[in-house]
This record gives C-alpha cells, sequence and structure tokens, in this order.
C-alpha cells in the first residue's frame, strides 16, 4: 500500500509516534521517514496532527511514545525526543518556521539573518569576553556571517532591504525571510509549516523556486506542510497524508491524489445506505 | 545662576547613579517580563564588597590609590555578577513558567533575605568611608559663591558615560546583544534559532549585576556612608526611572535616572529636602498619565 518514494538518505526517521493531550490522542502511531535531498510534504485535512508532529520533532512536545531519530551524513545519531529546544537546532541542525509569521519585527532583515548565526557568533568571539579583551579576532567571523545573511537575502530578493525593520515588509517577504533565516542556521533538515499560507500566485510561485533552490544547493531534507496543493503537487518527491493523527496514505503527489482513502478524508465517504456523503471537518 | 549650575552638576551625578541601576531593572523586565526587586539589594552588597575588598587591599599594602580602586572595581565587579546570576538561577529559574507574580514574590523574598544577611553580616550600624578622592575644580565664582566640580563628580559622570556607550555598543552591535533582542522578542523562535535562552537570561541578570556594581562602587566613594538599608532606596528610585524612561527601554533607563536625578535635585535646592521623593515618585505619576509607557518606551503590543 505504502509506496516509497524515498531514495536518498534516510535522514529523519519517526517511529510509532503518538502524542496524547488528557484524553484526546492527536497524533496515533506515526511512522514515516524523510531522505536527504527530498522534499517530504505532510498534508491532511484540519486538526489532523500536522502542527503536533512539527511540533515533537522540534521540542516543543515531548511525545508520549515513540522515537524520532535524526542520522547526520557523518552517522551521528540525535534523539530528537530527547533534546532540549536549542540544541536541536544547534546540534542537531533542525530549523524551523511556524505557520503565523515569527520574525524578531523590531530588528533589521540582516539582524534576525544575524541570530540564526549566534552559536558561530559566540563561539568566534569568546563568548564575548574574549572579543571585549581582544584575546580572539573577531571580526573575520563576523564579517563572515554578514556575508552568508548577504547571500539569503540576495537569494530572496530583499538585499537592497537590508537595513529596514523586518515588520515594515510586506507579508510575502516576511514569509521567505522567514526561510532564509532559518537557513542561516545551517540546518540538514528544514521544517516547513504552511510556508505558502496567504500567499498569492505569484508569491507561492516564487516560494515554490526558492525551496527548489534549496533543496539542489544546500542538499537538504525540507519537510513541508502544506495545504496550498499546487506548492505540493509541484515540487514534493514524496507525501504523506494523515487524517486523526494516523497515517492514512504516503508515497509520491499523484499516487496520493488517486487514492481512495485521501479523498474519503478530503471529501468525506459515503456511508452504506447512500445517503450522500458526510464531509468531515 | 550659580547654585543652579552647582546643583546641575550635583543633580547629574545622582542621577548617573539612579541610571545605572536602572538599566538592570529595565534589561530585566525587557527579558523575562518581571521586576527584579532584589535588585537594589544587588547594588547595595556590592557597595559593602567594594569596601570590604578596599580594606582588605590597603591592609595587605597596596597604597598606590588609583591601583587599589581600580582592583576593587573589578573584583567588586566580578563578585557582584556572580551574586546576581545566583539569585536568578536560585530564585528565578525555577519559577519561569510558573504564574506571572510567582517570580514577583521570590523578588521580594531574595530582596529580603539580601537584606538581612548584609545586616546580620556586616551590622546594622553605617560604615563609614572617609573621602578618598579628594580635590575639585573651580567652574566660576560671582559674588562670594563658587560653582565647584569635585574630582569624584568628575570620575562618576565620566565613567557612567563610558560605560552606558560601551553597553549600548554591546546591546546593539555584538551577538550577545543580539541574541539578548531576539530573546526579548520572541524566547521561543530564539530557542528554535539555536540560541541558549537559559544562558541568556543569566547573561542579563549578570551584566546587570555588574552595572549595578559600579554604581555601588561609586556610591560608596561619593557618599562615604553605606547601611544595609541604602538598597531599597536607591533601588525604589532606580526603578521609578526605568518606568518614567519606559520600562524595557534601554536609553530609557539612563534618561530616567537622569531626570530623577535632577528633580530631586533641584527640588532640595528649591523647595525642601523632606519632599524630594514626593517630588520624584509625583513626576512619575503625571508622566505615566499622559505618556501610559513612559518616556522612549514603546506600547505594549500583544504578541500574536
Amino acid at each position: 500500500m505504502n509506496q516509497s518514494a524515498n531514495q536518498g538518505f534516510p535522514l529523519l526517521k519517526v517511529e510509532h509516534l503518538t502524542m496524547r493531550f488528557g484524553g484526546l490522542t492527536a497524533i496515533d502511531d506515526l511512522s514515516f521517514s524523510a531522505a536527504q535531498t527530498d522534499i517530504t510534504a505532510i498534508i491532511g485535512p484540519n486538526g489532523a496532527g500536522k502542527t503536533t508532529v512539527f511540533n515533537c520533532l522540534t521540542g516543543f512536545y515531548k511525545p508520549s511514545e515513540g522515537m524520532i531519530s535524526l542520522t547526520h551524513p557523518d552517522r551521528t545519531r540525535f534523539l530528537l525526543e530527547r533534546m532540549d529546544d536549542f540544541r536541536i537546532c544547534s546540534k542537531a541542525r533542525v530549523a524551523r518556521t511556524f505557520q503565523n509569521i515569527r520574525l524578531f519585527a523590531g530588528m533589521t532583515l540582516l539582524e534576525n539573518l544575524l541570530v540564526a548565526q549566534h552559536n558561530q557568533l559566540m563561539k568566534a568571539s569568546g563568548f564575548t569576553i574574549g572579543a571585549l579583551l581582544g584575546l580572539v579576532s573577531y571580526q573575520p567571523h563576523e564579517k563572515q556571517a554578514i556575508e552568508l545573511a548577504r547571500h539569503w537575502l540576495d537569494k530572496i530578493g530583499l538585499v537592497e532591504r537590508a537595513d529596514d525593520h523586518a515588520a515594515d515588509l510586506p507579508y510575502g517577504d516576511q514569509r521567505r525571510l522567514e526561510i532564509a533565516r532559518a537557513m542561516c542556521t545551517d540546518p540538514l533538515m528544514l521544517c516547513l509549516d504552511e510556508p505558502a499560507a496567504g500567499l498569492n500566485p505569484k508569491e507561492s510561485d516564487q516560494l515554490n523556486r526558492l525551496l527548489l533552490d534549496i533543496r539542489r544547493e544546500e542538499q537538504i531534507a525540507i519537510l513541508l506542510i502544506e495545504h496550498d496543493m499546487s506548492v505540493v503537487m509541484e515540487i514534493s518527491d514524496h507525501v504523506i497524508v494523515i487524517d486523526y493523527g494516523r497515517k492514512i496514505s504516503s508515497g509520491t503527489a499523484s499516487y496520493v491524489r488517486n487514492d481512495k482513502k485521501v479523498i474519503a478524508a478530503y471529501l468525506g465517504v459515503e456511508n452504506e445506505e447512500g445517503q450522500g456523503a458526510e464531509v468531515k471537518p | 545662576m550659580e547654585y543652579f549650575l552647582q546643583q546641575l552638576i550635583n543633580g547629574v551625578t545622582l542621577g548617573s547613579i539612579y541610571g545605572l541601576i536602572a538599566i538592570g531593572y529595565t534589561m530585566v523586565y525587557g527579558i523575562i517580563g518581571m521586576i527584579n526587586f532584589a535588585h537594589g539589594d544587588i547594588f547595595m552588597v556590592s557597595s559593602f564588597i567594594s569596601l570590604i575588598v578596599f580594606l582588605a587591599l590597603l591592609s595587605l599594602g597596596l597604597t598606590f590609590i588609583p591601583l587599589a580602586l581600580f582592583l576593587v572595581l573589578v573584583i567588586s565587579m566580578v563578585i557582584t555578577a556572580a551574586y546576581g546570576w545566583t539569585v536568578e538561577r536560585l530564585a528565578y529559574r525555577p519559577l519561569r513558567d510558573s504564574f506571572r507574580l510567582a517570580p514577583l514574590i521570590t523578588a521580594i523574598g531574595m530582596s529580603i533575605v539580601l537584606q538581612n544577611y548584609v545586616q546580620i553580616a556586616q551590622g546594622a550600624r553605617v560604615k563609614p568611608l572617609p573621602p578618598i578622592i579628594k580635590g575639585s575644580y573651580t567652574l566660576m565664582e560671582h559674588d562670594g559663591f563658587i560653582v565647584q566640580i569635585s574630582n569624584m563628580q568628575i570620575i562618576i559622570i565620566l565613567t557612567t558615560l563610558i560605560l552606558m556607550l560601551g553597553f549600548s555598543w554591546l546591546i546593539s552591535r555584538t551577538s550577545l546583544g543580539r541574541s539578548q533582542r531576539a530573546c526579548e522578542q520572541d524566547r521561543t523562535m530564539a530557542a528554535l534559532l539555536g540560541v541558549n535562552v537559559d544562558r541568556t537570561i543569566s547573561l542579563t541578570f549578570v551584566i546587570g549585576a555588574a552595572l549595578a556594581s559600579v554604581a555601588g562602587f561609586m556610591y560608596l566613594l561619593y557618599y562615604g556612608v553605606i547601611d544595609f538599608y541604602i538598597g531599597f532606596v536607591a533601588g525604589i528610585k532606580a526603578f521609578t526611572a526605568a518606568v518614567l524612561g519606559g520600562i524595557g527601554s534601554l536609553p530609557g533607563a539612563m534618561l530616567g535616572g537622569l531626570i530623577i536625578g535632577l528633580i530631586e535635585t533641584f527640588w532640595s535646592a528649591y523647595f525642601s529636602i523632606e519632599y524630594k521623593d514626593v517630588a520624584a515618585f509625583a513626576t512619575l505619576a503625571i508622566v505615566l498619565i499622559f505618556m501610559p509607557s513612559g518616556l522612549l518606551g514603546k506600547p505594549e503590543v500583544e504578541k500574536v
């Protein structure tokens, strides 16, 4: 049933993930894997548990059961469910964005991207004290960080607005800036929670190209929650469909699109008496 | 005119000390949204540390005063920073995710603990220190009235100026400052970008305590008398200064400190010395009526 489209190195492995909130089981025995250099989309109706999966991956929730392991290409293995949120980013190299925009609104675009490189800079500056006492040369590292930030600003076409406040950007640009900021943490896996939400067709097209660019140039895994089917169908290599916290289908985009279970989950099923479709929320 | 000038100099000196303490209040409020009521007592502890270290250095035979004072300042900053770190670690971090009032209550508790600790360890009587930095410059003389600025006042104003410039640079230009501002705006997101939020908060307390220790050191040298209670009054004044300038805003804390210092001095000079605190707090009340977020504060925006 489950047609696997994984080709690359299996970076992320989620096994028997279960997340309960009191009596509510938000995720029920979910297993999937995501390969490096693949774009994996997680889709499903509202309330299916997609964002909860992301929250478990990035240390927001501690799963009730199950294992989430991330294996770097050098074979170092990280169990994400046991790590603090900031270590998931700095050590396991997982970055994420949220459904709503969470830029540092009062800081400039450049500063937003530099915060993401905080750890390298802190180490380079001897935790600031070394640099204050002139023990280490900090400037080259700072310059390098700014260069990387500019590289990403250039990629999202905002390089001339580097010194504007993030809050002053239009919505679509803010979305892309979030992705650029996540990329500045030098991740191996990028988790995007509805990156195309609220974008117009042109902006969503730009987003597609950005994500394909990232995959091609950075060779990283992209995990994507999306409602916008044009994004999912166009760029994802592998689609996982969940409903009520369970995986109901997985495979290539064209495969899951024609899977009866998926159609049923989205549009409802005809019940046996044939009294018409019941549409699930 | 001469009298006014003289009071202006005195007011700026006092305001500098308030401003240095106020930064500690405003930084902590900015990053974790709580009022660290123990901060005034950290200032008080630091002035005791300065006195003890100074006497210890003298008894060790270090009689070259400028070097002794410099060493006192550095040692006192380090020890006070350790106090600041410890207070945060013991009293605030365990309550980080608790309801809003919990850390406020432990802050008041911590303040009482520090006061009583110093009272018991050092005694309740005031500790005098004879003036160490003497001498002054006469700026002008008119009709027998002399406008003077003492060397101590010059040192206080200059040190404050340098520290504030350095501190502003630290916050606006360094990676540490950037991560601090990031935590201020969205702690969760900062953590997801790899910023160690707990460590950043600890560093905020450490920096605040170090600045307060400079204030404590200068207070000791300027007034020459300290007791276990000075932290309460100075702390409340500095807190007022931080709120007046707009709590959470660093330039606001500096400006607020200056204004409170000036109001107190001028009120004492022209009206009555008994009512100087009334004047300072009344100014705060009036400013807050017309500018609820303080002079330089930004209006509170609900995070969505």
